[in-house]
């Protein structure tokens, strides 16, 4: 990497070649600074602002982060969105290894369920939280019919605040055919003489997995934790559509879902900018946001080198 | 559905069958035939279900939707349901909203992320490395910190309430798409390039004449994966459209929610409607599909 360039003057080879380069990539170091670095910055100042969107932003020095610590709401929905984040990395990276050493199987028509599990993690996520209003159903949903006829205990899936988030993870599962089919290549792209080896040596599917496969799915396993981190920070469609975005019953309230057990942290930020127009709290809920995805995405990167394996010792 | 039953390997060659070899021909023949069968069918049916109670759901009468146990399928299918949805919310006009917004965001990143990574992948200049490392970094930046700014750019250009603020950025590259391109790119032998350049032709004609039509099956992925992103965002459009005429159907169909009394059947009908365009999109690319997403595997 060119970290520093070796000469600070660029010689003029160098120039032309920046010019040759500019029309392919200028577009999207424009597109960059407006809608990349230029956000930030704006959250980042405005976060130290009173300010309602319109007119001028009033310098309130770190008010609202003093408010912040001080707010049970927000402490509340950085819970919920760790919480959900806490069960959702792990069991979405376990069921995305699963799903991707079933699709590995020598089964003929394997394409098919390929594309039958795949399928469902490309669909509108909105769409997926309609279906689950109704499949969840406590009385008439299908899920409760199975596990009462199965002998289980009717679940208050959307209804009671020890379930709703619960609910939002199976939801999400929906969409791990994706890392599926990423985990199904890498689990291609192991050498097939690891294995022959092993077997010769008597190694049974077990040992073969947890001492083959799993190491060098780590890379991978490493890039799935962080993305599924940084994206499950930002839960907020489940949770909109399932508490009606504030439509409704709470219209005009910070309210989301049963003992507010949905204010997600996104949704929390949603409704301080949009539904209250309070952009300076917002943007000081932004900036932390941003700090919080930084600080445990480093976290993982850090202990990665003692478990990530880049090629079998 | 149907299905294209072609096995078709990923981005990496298979591997040839390994493991034990068949000492005991039935024992042997349960554990390759009908073991892995059974694992997988039962994994599909945990993902397929959710899709049969929402077809199913969408052709029941009212009165059925309250009947315990419910019915696994519906007693007299009504597809009334459907013209019923798609009356009671004004569905064309989302429709076509969705449309536009989904071809326009189809076409901005035909044509930027090809260019775009272009420029990283087969042109040497002075910091590309460094400006790549960036690209690759905005990948790491959660999107809701970015909402506020973005609604302040969009308000001073007075576009709040318009299409253009789902629409343009599209033309400005994307971190995914433009490293989905590289990566292709960079597989093109390089001597094909240096001779054009030799023959004095200029980057832009060597990227439009040589290039693109080498490119045109990952060119393809880019167009398919953000035409299905754009059909599916909610967040966006939430936060720019107001008013209810340029409303596509992620914000349209929460009508069905807002009522009082939610008529579930309506609702499964219009949810159908709006996943069907995906899935008809994904059985005729699916090949597309499912090599795109591999390439996030083969990365370095």
């Amino acid at each position: 990497m060119i970290a520093v360039p070796r000469r600070l003057r660029l010689g003029k080879k160098d120039r032309s070649s920046l010019l040759v380069a500019l029309p392919f990539v200028g577009p999207w170091v424009i597109g960059f600074l407006a809608f990349t670095a230029y956000p930030i910055y704006y959250s980042f100042t405005i976060s130290f602002t009173r300010y309602s969107g319109f007119g001028e932003a009033t310098p309130i020095g770190l008010t609202n982060y003093q408010h912040m610590y001080a707010d049970p709401l927000f402490w509340k929905s950085m819970y919920n969105t760790l919480y959900y984040v806490a069960l959702a990395v792990p069991v979405g990276l376990v069921i995305a290894i699963a799903l991707g050493l079933a699709m590995n199987q020598r089964v003929r028509e394997v394409a098919i369920y390929r594309a039958a599990i795949y399928a469902p993690s490309i669909l509108p996520v909105y769409a997926l939280t309609f279906i689950f209003i109704v499949l969840l159903n406590p009385r008439f949903g299908f899920l409760n019919y199975v596990i009462v006829t199965l002998g289980g205990p009717s679940i208050n899936w959307l209804g009671d605040p020890g379930w709703t988030k619960i609910s939002v993870v199976i939801l999400a599962q929906l969409g791990a055919g994706g890392p599926a089919l990423i985990f199904l290549a890498a689990i291609r792209g192991i050498p097939s003489e690891l294995y022959e080896s092993a077997a010769l040596d008597g190694a049974g599917a077990l040992r073969r997995f947890v001492y083959i496969t799993l190491p060098l799915l780590t890379p991978v396993i490493l890039y799935d934790l962080i993305l599924g981190l940084i994206l499950g920070l930002q839960i907020f469609t489940p949770a909109y559509v399932l508490t009606q975005g504030g439509a409704g019953a709470g219209a005009g309230q910070y309210v989301a879902g049963p003992d507010n057990s949905l204010m997600f942290y996104v949704l929390y930020l949603y409704k301080t900018a949009f539904q209250f127009t309070d952009m300076g709290y917002a943007s000081a809920l932004a900036t932390v946001l941003f700090l919080v995805s930084v600080v445990l995405a480093l976290a993982i990167m850090r202990t990665s080198k003692s478990w990530v394996h880049y090629e079998v010792t | 559905m149907t299905v294209r039953t072609v096995e078709r390997p990923l981005a990496v060659e298979q591997r040839p069958r390994t493991g034990r070899r068949r000492q005991r021909p039935l024992a042997g023949l349960f554990q390759a035939a009908v073991t892995p069968r059974v694992i997988l069918i039962g994994m599909c049916v945990l993902y397929v279900v959710p899709f049969y109670w929402m077809a199913t759901t969408a052709l029941k009468d009212n009165p059925e939707l309250n009947i315990y146990p419910p019915t696994l399928w519906p007693q007299a299918p009504n597809p009334g349901n459907f013209v019923s949805a798609v009356r009671y919310i004004p569905f064309p006009q989302f429709f076509i909203n969705s449309v536009i917004l989904t071809a326009g965001t189809a076409i901005g990143a035909g044509i930027s992320n090809p260019l775009i990574a272009y420029g990283f992948a087969r042109i040497r200049w002075p910091g590309r490395d460094l400006m790549f490392a960036i690209v690759m970094a905005t990948i790491f930046v959660p999107f809701p910190v970015l909402i506020l700014g973005l609604f302040d750019v969009f308000t001073k250009l007075g576009w709040i309430d318009t299409f253009l603020p789902l629409i343009v950025p599209a033309f400005f590259g994307n971190p995914f798409y433009i490293f989905l391109m590289r990566q292709f790119l960079l597989q093109l032998p390089i001597e094909i390039s240096d001779s054009a350049r030799i023959d004095g032709a200029r980057e832009l004609q060597i990227f439009w004449h040589i290039i693109l039509p080498l490119a045109k099956p990952a060119v393809a992925v880019v167009i398919i994966f953000a035409a299905v992103a754009a059909w599916n965002e909610f967040l966006l459009p939430l936060i720019y459209l107001q008013d209810e005429s340029r409303y596509p159907l992620a914000i349209g169909l929460q009508f069905f929610r807002s009522q009082h009394n939610v008529q579930y059947n309506l609702l499964m009908a219009a949810s159908t409607l709006v996943v069907l365009p995906v899935l008809g999109l994904f059985l005729a690319f699916q090949k597309f599909f499912i090599e795109g997403v591999s390439v996030g595997a083969v990365k370095g």
